[in-house]
């Protein structure tokens, strides 16, 4: 087997464990309702999850991801719903900034880590300038979309299935995802074989900047008002959401697939626990607990794998 | 500039010694030993877990502790319960919080080796549960401190507060552990590379959960601190050393690859991170504003002392 099948199917297969425990705990949840009341905020965690991954594919990590996904959402439930052309070219103007902070990163070779954490100041004080109180309104047709409800599979599947389908052929497929996992493998022989690593910085984490817009603007959908503070835990989500997913931190090794899969396992212990009944107390506590049991399940399968 | 690139620190004292002046100056010098005595008591605190984060840091890429804000409040917490309970004072306290501290380390580390994952998402998930059990045992009841330990956390001796003092024999603890004893060198070697490291004999797995035992004591002992300080443990009041451990390591200028550490840049962005802060408030901005400026200043002070080259 090769192994970037391997990396989805590790994850896939730890997922299918979980989807299984929760519908022994609740048969109902086998249901088109109740698989969309299971994965209803998956679709922003999971575009989050692809930014992140498109960063850390290149080798670098983006802390600001949360607090830029909090205030696209601001933007999206203020500007985008009163004048459309502003929202837009706030966003514009927000991506762009993503791709200048690629460009700084990459010319003064600084720690990624403490670059985004000045711009996660950043995001999170313009956030706080344009809704100083949770409030705004979600645009109609953003609310729509969301709230859709296709045949035979919920919204939010269909939606991580065309995220991953998307996300995989830009990042697999591609002659740019292949540049940009390359980068993260060995800078220096992408640059000999002729490309520009600066443009492909750029180019990264642009895109990791309209996939924070994507996951902002449907979150608004979903929530239909923000606050500067809606998406902050975004940022470890994310991180552990690409890790949960098969990636790796250095080396460019990076699934699109299992970090939607990622994404989706971490949806899926918030909405596990609720059937729990668990004290409120011990609520996070069970969201590591099931990260770890998952980590151990890829562990065990991960051998058995290497022995077969 | 072979000064500057043999001492990566000077950047961070520059900054500090730059938003000291500008606070002192704007408010006619009148403010410079109120702001000067309040930077060090909070600095105090940041110090301490960085160091603890540095070390941590230094054993290499994916290295970092995600768990210190939890085992703050956790330790912050059942400290001051168990002088509650049993009685005893500081030094039950003290006992108390350092037995989370060993714990919190041993649970990590044992995490990290056990399921081979990296030790950002090990100390994330641990982070979850001592949150919780924090959550649990704290109930929403605020134990005071009893009050021998909250003057003694908020006094000074020689015009310096308790806790700087605590906090610069820590950072000289520190320095020599790091400079001068082969625990530090072997932390050193196996950041530089793990795989050389081990082949050249270095215990790799045995310094690793050494470091992290040290990181969670630290943080354990800045959360006991830190709650006697603030007249009780708050469930929240280690959520903003998450991101603060990280950048006073960093800005510092050790390097986040790891392999290359300093102590005396933690004191002097600990300092500059707090006198911040401080200045922009001084200058009465607004929320939204200040976070802005706040991280275009992170951001500057990382573009001015960079430059040095990326190891990996």
């Amino acid at each position: 087997m090769k192994p970037d099948s391997l990396r989805v199917l590790i994850p896939a297969l730890s997922f299918a464990v979980l989807l299984a425990a929760v519908f022994w705990l609740q048969p109902r949840a086998m249901s088109y309702l109740g698989l969309n009341l299971l994965f209803n905020l998956a679709v922003p965690i999971a575009l989050a999850t692809i930014a992140q991954m498109l960063v850390i594919a290149v080798n670098d990590l983006d802390l600001s991801i949360g607090t830029f996904v909090s205030f696209v959402a601001c933007v999206t439930a203020t500007f985008l719903n009163d004048s459309p052309v502003l929202g837009l070219a706030i966003f514009a103007a927000a991506i762009a900034t993503y791709a200048l902070v690629g460009v700084l990163i990459h010319l003064r070779e600084l720690p990624s880590i403490v670059v985004s954490l000045g711009m996660s100041f950043v995001w999170g004080g313009l956030a706080v300038l344009i809704l100083p109180a949770p409030g705004g309104s979600a645009p109609p047709w953003i609310r729509a979309l969301m709230t859709a409800k296709p045949p035979l599979l919920p919204m939010a599947i269909v939606a991580s299935l065309v995220i991953a389908a998307v996300a995989h052929l830009i990042v697999m497929r591609s002659s740019f995802g292949t540049a940009l996992r390359g980068v993260g493998g060995n800078a220096r022989s992408v640059e000999r074989a002729g490309w520009s690593v600066l443009k492909l910085r750029a180019a990264t984490y642009a895109l990791a900047g309209l996939f924070g817009v994507l996951a902002g603007v449907s979150l608004v959908g979903l929530t239909t008002a923000a606050d500067a503070n809606i998406a902050l835990r975004y940022t470890l989500l994310s991180i552990a959401g690409v890790i949960l997913g098969g990636g790796e931190f250095t080396g460019g090794r990076v699934s699109a697939i299992g970090a939607v899969i990622g994404a989706l396992t971490l949806t899926l212990a918030s909405s596990f626990l609720t059937f729990l009944r668990l004290s409120p107390d011990w609520q996070i506590g069970a969201q590591g607990a099931i990260l770890i049991v998952v980590l151990a399940i890829r562990l065990v399968l991960n051998r058995q794998e290497r022995r077969g | 500039m072979t000064a500057f690139a043999a001492r990566p620190w000077i950047w961070s004292w520059i900054a500090m010694a730059a938003v000291w002046g500008a606070t002192v100056l704007f408010t006619g010098g009148a403010s410079a030993a109120g702001v000067t005595h309040a930077a060090l008591t909070f600095a105090a605190f940041s110090v301490m877990v960085g160091i603890g984060q540095m070390f941590v840091i230094t054993l290499g890429p994916g290295n970092v502790d995600l768990s210190i804000p939890a085992t703050m409040t956790l330790a912050g917490t059942l400290s001051l319960k168990a002088i509650d309970a049993w009685g005893g004072g500081t030094l039950v306290g003290l006992g108390v919080s350092l037995l989370v501290g060993l714990g919190v380390g041993i649970a990590n580390f044992t995490l990290i080796r056990a399921l081979r994952i990296p030790p950002i998402i090990a100390t994330l998930s641990t982070s979850f549960i001592f949150q919780s059990t924090a959550i649990w045992a704290n109930r929403g009841i605020r134990i005071k401190p009893p009050d021998a330990l909250a003057g003694f956390s908020t006094d000074m001796t020689l015009g310096v507060p308790n806790v700087a003092w605590i906090a610069l024999v820590l950072t000289v603890a520190a320095w020599v552990l790091l400079e001068r004893t082969i625990f530090g060198r072997r932390v050193l070697a196996i950041g530089q590379n793990m795989r050389a490291a081990r082949l050249a004999g270095v215990p790799v797995d045995g310094v690793r959960f050494a470091t992290y035992i040290l990181c969670a004591l630290l943080a354990s002992l800045a959360g006991f601190l830190l709650a006697s300080f603030s007249g009780g443990a708050a469930l929240n009041m280690g959520a903003e050393y998450l991101l603060t451990s990280i950048a006073v390591v960093v800005i510092g200028g050790s390097s986040v690859a790891g392999g290359n550490s300093n102590v005396p840049g933690i004191w002097g962005a600990s300092l500059f991170m707090f006198l911040l802060v401080t200045m922009l408030n001084t200058y009465g901005l607004g929320a939204g504003v200040r976070l802005i400026l706040t991280g275009l200043i992170i951001i500057a002070v990382i573009v001015a002392a960079g430059g040095r080259t990326r190891t990996r």
